[in-house]
């Protein structure tokens, strides 16, 4: 896999590691035993800390997702893709009579991305208090 | 364990200024700093005097533990990249690194290849663009693989996609060294990805130094409506404020408790806030401020 930076997010660059191999192991784009880069590889791609990559690695091995094997690298360990994408097809169902129901309402493609990035960040604020 | 790179109430002082003054640093292992601050803030002055180029007035500087100034065996921890990479320019690129192989007792000539990516050996110094010059002066200076690194405004003269290429190259090499990386420069915009903490220098003295990670969450620009400063719940200290018309804009530092409601709050980025440190009296309107509320640390 190949990491990228958005410079704009305000998400701390370790942060935006994580996120993008959570992202490929949710997609199934990384699978069980498939290599990370290595830490030189990255840096010498984006131009970033060493230690910011590493801090995202031991965050993912924390976790349980990968495990790191002295002078040999990063694997995978665990994959995302079972446990969510069982669901997606019932949630995308329940989504979709949403966003009809929406458009009924006459909110428009901006109005309902608004709508449902701000009520996530007020559910993930109401997690985290 | 000895740490990499320490100081203890370092100053030098050059005719009747101080050029640096009562700098208290220690870097750690693998650590990479940025030292910011306008020109004549002190940078070269502190990287001059980590490399033993300069002797101290007063305090004590410490590499892996030696005093550069007077123990030869401190320089071979020390790699140092001045400004505009002053190279042998009647050298080939491998005449340098064959003399960097006989003068140097630890020297990892394979790592100094890889790093120069496909710059052929037998290309004289005086055909290399500038970009191509300062990374032949960190190879060489990163195949000693040392303990610090310290590197002087090395991108001030290249384009920003030198500049850049510069970057992957050090954080390639420094990945690879383990090296702790001093970094001196006065543009923030280029180092705020790669930096772990920040070192500011003001006339001299060191006037902020803070992990990245630490001043941007601690950081926030508060606006609402001009009214009389009383305590803002959420702040410990104004940074900066700023008013135009009826609206007024503040630089502070959180306390970690939720900030007035009534204040509009958005993060800021690290170059606005070093700009914000460095230079508050240019962006402050209309009185300027105490100078008790702009030292931080120093």
């Amino acid at each position: 896999m190949e990491f990228h930076l958005d410079q704009r997010s305000g998400l701390p660059v370790y942060v935006q590691l994580v996120q993008q191999v959570k992202e490929a192991l949710r997609l199934g784009l990384l699978d069980v035993g498939d290599q990370l880069p290595t830490v030189r590889e990255v840096v010498a791609g984006l131009a970033i800390n060493p230690n910011t990559v590493a801090k995202a690695y031991r965050e993912l091995e924390h976790e349980g997702l990968v495990t790191a094997t002295p002078g040999r690298g990063t694997f995978v360990a665990e994959t995302l893709v079972s446990s969510s994408v069982r669901h997606h097809e019932e949630l995308r169902r329940t989504l979709l009579a949403w966003l009809i129901e929406a458009r009924r309402m006459g909110l428009d493609e901006e109005s309902i991305l608004a709508l449902i990035s701000s009520t996530v960040r007020e559910e993930l604020d109401r997690r985290v208090a | 364990m000895t740490v990499p790179l320490r100081t203890e109430a370092l100053g030098k002082r050059s005719r009747s200024r101080w050029a640096l003054r009562d700098c208290t640093l220690a870097v750690g292992e693998a650590e990479i700093v940025g030292v910011a601050g306008p020109n004549g803030a002190g940078k070269s002055t502190l990287l001059g005097l980590a490399v033993g180029l300069l002797a101290a007035t007063e305090g004590s500087v410490r590499v892996a533990g030696r005093d550069p100034r007077h123990d030869p065996a401190a320089l071979e921890e020390v790699g140092y990249v001045a400004q505009d990479a002053p190279l042998y320019r009647s050298f080939s690129v491998g005449e340098l690194l064959e003399l960097g192989r006989r003068t140097n007792r630890r020297w990892d000539g394979g790592l100094a290849l890889e790093l120069l990516g496909g710059l052929s050996p037998r290309t004289p110094v005086v055909d290399l663009t500038p970009g191509e010059r300062a990374q032949l002066a960190l190879a060489l200076a990163l195949a000693k693989r040392p303990a610090v690194l310290l590197l002087d405004e090395p991108f001030a003269r290249l384009d920003p996609l030198a500049g850049r290429h510069f970057l992957q190259v050090l954080m390639e090499g420094a990945a690879e060294t383990g090296s702790t990386v001093v970094l001196a420069t006065r543009v923030v915009a280029d180092i705020e990805r790669v930096c772990d903490r920040i070192v500011l220098l003001g006339e001299g003295r060191v006037r902020l130094d803070a992990p990245v990670e630490e001043l941007l969450s601690t950081h926030r620009l508060l606006t609402g409506a001009r009214r009389p400063l009383g305590r803002i719940r959420g702040v410990e200290e104004i940074v900066r404020e700023r008013s135009s018309g009826r609206q007024l804009t503040l630089l502070v530092r959180t306390n970690g408790l939720p900030i007035d409601a009534s204040w509009s709050v958005d993060e800021i980025g690290l170059e606005d806030l070093l700009l914000a440190y460095m230079a508050p009296e240019q962006l402050q309107a209309p009185t300027p401020p105490e100078p008790s509320r702009l030292r931080w640390h120093g």
